[in-house]
């Protein structure tokens, strides 16, 4: 006696959540059913494994069927074929756009690529997520991709409204989708200690403050671009570092206001000028696309390192670079010599931040000691 | 020229891509009725297409109305080549027809394809304007309204019901024709469904005129079957009970209605027929009438009539005269009808006298000996014979009427069995006939005499018995004779007193047979059914006993015939009867009592046996002996029901001693352990598991013994095929296999609705077919309904408390409020005691309202929702409005049947879509929710080797709409008493 065909549908579609994760996983039928008998749920519910498996199947087939509308999730709502409560559809959704992190971390910043798919067995072994669930998640980022890819307006409420997915997540997928626009490498070894938390963080602020979009919410712009002209004028804070006087009163400001307030004032004083010099390297070489790319990376070496060198706790790090960007308006050299085109610009290009003190390029790292955990944000206002 | 149909398109989304090139498809719509077809400009490059067409108007007769459906095809304009049809959707105008359902059909409409699914969806908004018709000799019946639901329909009053309709079309299959060999399966699948659809229009209307001509304005329990004869045809035909119904517009209309049921009833057959309990003689089970030969055809007619528990003796003094003048005034009602059937399975209350069992007959017929295939005279001839000797037979216990009729056929080849079954019953003439508000009285009367015990009295002579039986004096009011056990195909009525909850009973069986041709198999085939019915029978009856309990409710037998075997199925639903004796246990007897291992043997079943036995007594929770006494035995010949109360108690302790002697002096049920078969049929007793706990099922509408509803449902279809490996072809192994099949079904169907517990399966509906050698098919639909554990938990604590105060909130229910009470309890009343205990408890608003209200409100607030439900009833809820029958058949095929997901991805997915294809027209007919769902067919054929696959499928229902109870106390929360009260009772009526 062999079942030849096995189907159960109901008015209303059933969802078991735990087979819907087991799916999404990756794994296959026997695989689930393997799991699904290691959970006890043949001694809670007294079935047998030829039911466990029976049920499996049947719902992989449903998951199956609505794979094809979860790719345009707005279809899941309006199709008339599955009953599904509401509030059970938003969960498939948003299951179904949910990542693993350590699959994130390897694809972030990569172009979403045929050659990039063809790498994901790696991945895979790598990370320990089965290859089903890696493509899956692939084909997500690259499908928002291309669905925000030309579009105006916010980058999250585009997501959003095309993908239904919770606030939360659609920034996610918004930092992921800038993140491969804009391919910053993010796989190095120095970066490795940063997590996808962290990157989400640097995206939504450079989405914010750095994109075409950022300076002028209405007109034809994009969240996803950087803004050239932007990071051109980037290119005259090099009278920050190059100006000797400019930089000795710089410092003097800095090092005025941060007196008996850091913990490691002596290591700053110390390290300001070579501190400087680096983020403002980092900051006037992002002209060139090679160097976007490398953003996080020159960062770490020019900036955080030396800070991680000298043990420099969270909480300072972040008052050096609040009194570094603040000290900026203040330099007179600054402002009335060459700072004035700088500013000029800026305010040009952000009519909204008038009310807000301009301040100039900063860079706030934070590192903990403690934890090994550093996470670094920057934001230009 | 009475009439005008108005269509208009509206637009189109997400309509597949049809030009690869562009990815975009240039969408236009063909719409057609009878000969005319009018078209849409092509809306160019979109998958959301925008019509907004002018109102295509169509001028026809109402006669055509009636038959064919609406076309409408959705087609891709292709410049160079034909166009490519996208789709179609066939609309059913007749819920447009009659005044008081839809009045527009508006909304989405899957686009369907019966090659591709459905494919996108289409807006589109159809209304009917209809002149009066002053031709007498008209052909349409507009206006006739068509039911599935098999009892009164909620918001209707019976005003008469008059009877028996039927009718038959006969047509070439289209799939059969030579012209099938050039078009494509498309075009095949096409013309079938049109033809089909163009059937049961006609179908319906020719049903319609007939209930016309008998005055009536409604057809309940209206059943269409189509069968598939192959070569010979392609029949649709379809069973009914021709009504008058009034539509009770608010609560004050039911007054008249109960007071008045009118001098017209005279006419009505609205007799109480009393149904036999089937016996189940061990000794002498079956009566096989000779075979019979009609003129020009072979047929073998297989009569089997079996008497199952009977057990009424009319013994009660005045029961004699009584009886006499009622079959008296039955018989005169119903003589004029050529057939006193009845397809309804509940009943107003009083409407059924008595019960006498379950007749039926089958017949095997040879379909290639038809001389005129295509004239419906022959097979006309076929279900005539098949309905005398169901009126024969119930003639026999005594009864004028058979209620619960139903007919099916199986076919297999050119062999085609036709069954017809149902319940022999008495009706009620009085009431019928003195409809005015003293009859009224009389009949409350009559009822507390016999109320809740009355339908079980034997309606044949004590002396003069068809059929040996065992009969007793009824437990409850210990005046007229009852059977040991009794079968119906009825719902439980709902005045019966029921003991401890219900079950799911199934006998499964499989017999082989030789493969034959004609005549030798015909009579193979015909020679084998009395056994097979035996075995049945007799299965049915030892689960019974296993659970303790003494009667089974909607009793369906289904034989189905293969190429080389026959599988018969039952399933009913047990219940014990507290007017009935306590079933005497099983008692297992070997023929070789010498060999001391055997001995041994047998006493170890004995003890699994008994053990079983008290099991499912707790698990059911049957502990008959302190309520019967306490309140149900008493024998109160006074109306008062409180007085019986008193009196009961005060006359317990006699009735115990009385009750014991009883019990001394039955028999036990004897099982003979001779051969291996028998230790086999013992063996297979036991070996069916009990639902885990928190669950319930029944194969009726509602579930004996709960009664706190939620309002969750879960309304599914589940099918299986094995393949069975020709090794293991012995009928013990056929039997396993079976048995394996449809237990391992039942218990996936528990592990996949856990999260529902607790829950009761209701209206489980068990389909076997045979679609090739060695493939056994089952399809089964059920609703799952949950219930509240706590109130069930509850009444299990104290049973003797809760039928004590249900009694008395009874009482006052009828002191209280004669005349809501007038309005429910005497129309539509399944819990009529029961539900008032919830009121009672609850201060004004109840308990069970509020459980209500705290269900799920998504379900009611998101757009588009649609229940369905084989029941005639939704939990927690009212029905407002019946908006028309749904009918639809469906063919599905495809050629790349790996690539679908195999046979269970083709087959769920087309399952899916039909469900979604109901649903959307139940919207669009502005309804929430389909009553009395019914997957009538669902065929299935494979060919994996080419890839292929082909699927039938056929559904029918009600559309309604609906309100939630906690949404109609809102506004009417001025008398909520009454008010949740008679909204409870509607919600959960079963009529």
């Amino acid at each position: 006696m062999t079942s030849e065909l096995d189907i159960f549908v109901g008015n209303t579609t059933l969802i078991d959540e735990d087979v819907y994760r087991l799916w999404l996983d990756g794994y296959s039928v026997t695989d689930a059913v393997a799991l699904r008998v290691r959970s006890g749920i043949l001694e809670q519910t007294g079935a047998t494994a030829a039911v466990l498996q029976s049920d499996t199947m049947d719902h992989y087939r449903t998951f199956h069927m609505l794979e094809r509308l979860l790719h345009a999730p707005p279809k899941l709502l309006h199709q008339l074929i599955f009953q599904i409560p509401p509030s059970r559809q938003a969960l498939l959704i948003e299951r179904y756009y949910a990542f693993d992190e350590a699959f994130v971390r390897e694809v972030l910043g990569k172009k979403l690529s045929k050659g990039t798919k063809k790498d994901l067995d790696d991945i895979s072994t790598k990370t320990g997520i089965t290859l089903k669930s890696c493509r899956r998640q692939f084909d997500n980022f690259k499908r928002v991709f291309k669905v925000v890819e030309e579009m105006r307006g916010s980058l999250v409420d585009n997501i959003q409204q095309h993908f239904l997915l919770s606030d939360r997540l659609a920034r996610d997928y918004a930092a992921i989708v800038f993140f491969a626009n804009n391919r910053f490498e993010t796989g190095k070894k120095k970066l490795q200690y940063l997590s996808f938390g962290d990157f989400a963080f640097c995206a939504e602020l450079m989405i914010q403050n750095w994109t075409l979009g950022a300076v002028d919410s209405q007109m034809d712009d994009m969240d996803m671009d950087l803004d050239k002209e932007f990071l051109q004028d980037l290119k005259e804070l090099k009278v920050l570092v190059a100006d000797k006087d400019l930089l000795d009163l710089h410092k003097s400001l800095v090092c005025t206001a941060l007196r008996g307030k850091l913990g490691v004032f002596s290591e700053m004083e110390a390290n300001f000028k070579n501190l400087s010099r680096g983020l403002v390297n980092v900051a006037a070489k992002l002209t060139h696309n090679k160097d976007v790319r490398d953003l996080f990376v020159d960062l770490v070496e020019k900036f955080v390192e030396p800070c991680r060198s000298d043990h420099w706790p969270l909480s300072d790090v972040r008052f050096f670079l609040n009194q570094y960007s603040a000290s900026v308006h203040s330099l007179d050299g600054f402002r009335l010599e060459c700072g004035g085109t700088i500013w000029a610009h800026c305010n040009l290009h952000l009519p909204g931040s008038s009310n807000s003190p301009a301040s100039a390029f900063q860079v706030a790292g934070t590192t903990s000691v403690h934890h090994h955990a550093q996470q670094f944000f920057l934001y230009f206002q | 020229m009475p009439g005008k149909l108005k269509v208009k398109i509206v637009a189109g989304r997400h309509l597949p891509v049809m030009d690869r090139a562009s990815d975009l498809t240039d969408a236009f719509v063909e719409v057609k009725f009878g000969n005319t077809t009018f078209k849409t400009d092509v809306y160019l490059k979109s998958l959301n297409p925008q019509w907004n067409s002018e109102w295509f108007k169509f001028e026809v007769d109402d006669e055509d109305l009636q038959d064919e459906p609406l076309q409408i095809t959705v087609l891709d304009h292709d410049t160079y080549s034909a166009n490519d049809a996208i789709g179609k959707v066939y609309i059913d105008i007749d819920p447009l027809l009659y005044s008081e359902a839809a009045t527009v059909i508006s909304g989405w409409f899957p686009i369907y394809d019966t090659i591709h699914g459905i494919r996108g969806e289409i807006n589109v908004v159809v209304k009917v304007d209809l002149f009066n018709d002053l031709n007498r000799f008209r052909q349409s019946s507009c206006g006739v309204k068509f039911f599935c639901t098999t009892s009164i329909p909620k918001c209707y009053r019976a005003v008469i019901i008059h009877g028996f309709v039927e009718e038959l079309v006969v047509n070439e299959d289209p799939e059969y024709q030579w012209i099938d060999r050039i078009r494509t399966p498309r075009a095949s699948n096409e013309a079938r469904q049109r033809l089909i659809s163009l059937m049961s229009g006609e179908l319906q209307r020719k049903i319609g005129l007939k209930v016309l001509e008998m005055r009536g304005n409604a057809v309940v329990g209206y059943l269409q079957c189509f069968d598939l004869e192959g070569e010979s045809g392609l029949v649709v035909r379809a069973i009914g009970t021709a009504c008058t119904l009034d539509k009770l517009s608010s609560p004050a209309a039911f007054l008249p209605a109960c007071n008045s049921p009118s001098k017209e009833m005279k006419e009505s057959p609205l007799v109480h027929p009393p149904s036999h309990g089937c016996r189940s003689t061990h000794n002498s089970p079956i009566h096989t009438a000779t075979g019979s030969r009609l003129t020009q055809n072979f047929s073998v007619s297989v009569p089997t009539l079996i008497y199952t528990g009977m057990g009424s003796g009319s013994a009660g003094k005045e029961g004699g005269p009584f009886k006499a003048l009622l079959r008296q005034q039955t018989q005169s009602a119903l003589e004029q009808r050529e057939f006193p059937f009845f397809t309804l399975t509940a009943f107003p209350p009083g409407f059924l006298v008595h019960v006498g069992g379950v007749v039926s007959a089958r017949s095997v017929k040879l379909l290639d000996r038809i001389h005129n295939p295509d004239e419906p005279e022959t097979r006309d001839a076929w279900w005539a014979e098949i309905r005398q000797e169901i009126k024969s037979h119930a003639k026999a216990l005594g009864c004028h009427a058979v209620v619960g009729y139903s007919e099916s056929t199986s076919i297999c080849e050119e062999v085609c069995i036709l069954s017809a079954s149902g319940t022999a019953a008495v009706l009620n003439p009085r009431f019928l006939q003195d409809g005015t508000v003293e009859g009224c009285l009389e009949q409350r009367l009559e009822e507390n005499l016999s109320t809740r015990c009355g339908f079980c009295h034997i309606p044949y002579d004590e002396l003069n018995m068809p059929f040996p039986a065992h009969l007793t004096y009824c437990y409850n009011c210990r005046k007229q004779k009852v059977p040991d056990v009794l079968f119906t195909t009825i719902d439980l009525p709902t005045d019966a007193t029921v003991i401890g909850k219900g079950c799911l009973i199934q006998a499964r069986l499989c017999r082989l047979k030789k493969k034959a041709q004609a005549e030798a198999n015909a009579t193979a085939i015909s020679n084998l059914l009395p056994f097979m019915e035996y075995e049945v029978h007799t299965q049915l009856m030892n689960k019974l006993k296993l659970k303790g309990m003494n009667a089974l409710f909607g009793l369906r037998i289904q034989i189905t015939v293969g190429e080389n075997m026959l599988m018969g199925l039952a399933s009913a639903t047990g219940v014990y009867l507290a007017a009935l004796p306590t079933p005497g246990g099983i008692q297992i007897a070997g023929k070789t009592p010498n060999d001391g291992s055997y001995e041994q043997h047998i006493s170890h079943m004995q003890k699994k046996i008994n053990d079983t036995i008290a099991k499912n007594k707790e698990l059911y929770e049957i502990n008959p002996p302190e309520i019967s006494e306490e309140i149900i035995g008493s024998p109160i010949p006074e109306p008062r029901q409180r007085s019986r109360l008193l009196r009961s108690q005060s006359e317990s302790s006699d009735e115990v001693t009385e009750l014991d002697l009883s019990h001394g002096k039955k028999d036990a049920f004897v099982l003979e352990i001779d051969d291996t078969d028998a230790m086999e049929d013992v063996h297979s007793l036991l070996t069916d598991v009990p639902p885990p706990s928190g669950f319930y099922s029944c194969n009726t509408e509602i579930m004996p013994g709960i009664n706190n509803w939620t309002s969750e449902i879960q309304m599914f279809t589940s099918v299986r095929v094995i393949r069975l490996s020709s090794l293991n072809l012995t009928n013990q192994a056929l039997n396993k296999n079976f048995n394996d099949l449809c237990e391992n079904l039942l218990k996936s169907l528990y592990f996949k609705l856990r999260s529902m517990i607790p829950c009761c399966l209701c209206h489980v509906n068990f389909t076997v077919s045979l679609p090739e050698d060695e493939l056994i098919q089952v399809t089964v639909t059920a609703v799952a309904i949950t219930f509240d554990k706590n109130q069930a938990l509850q009444t299990t604590k104290t049973p003797v408390e809760k039928s004590l105060q249900r009694a008395s909130t009874d009482n006052e229910e009828l002191l209280q409020f004669p005349l809501e009470l007038c309005s429910d309890s005497l129309h539509s009343h399944p819990f009529p005691p029961v539900k008032a205990v919830t009121v009672e408890k609850a201060s004004p608003v109840g308990d069970g309202n509020f459980r209500n209200r705290s269900a799920p409100p998504c379900a009611n607030s998101t757009v588009g929702v649609v229940k369905m439900t084989p029941l005639s009833f939704i939990p927690g809820a009212k029905i407002t409005k019946y908006l028309g029958i749904i009918n639809m058949f469906f063919i599905r095929e495809t050629t790349s049947l790996r690539e679908e997901g195999g046979v269970s991805g083709f087959l769920h997915a087309f399952i899916a879509e039909v469900f979604a294809m109901v649903r959307a027209h139940v919207a669009a007919l502005g309804g929430n929710a389909v009553v009395s769902y019914i997957m009538k067919q669902c065929v299935f054929m494979e060919n994996p080797n080419k890839n292929q696959a082909q699927c039938l499928i056929n559904v029918s229902g009600d559309a309604v709409v609906f309100v939630r109870e906690s949404d109609l106390e809102v506004v009417s929360s001025q008398q909520p008493t009454t008010n949740c009260q008679s909204s409870c009772t509607e919600g959960e009526v079963t009529t």
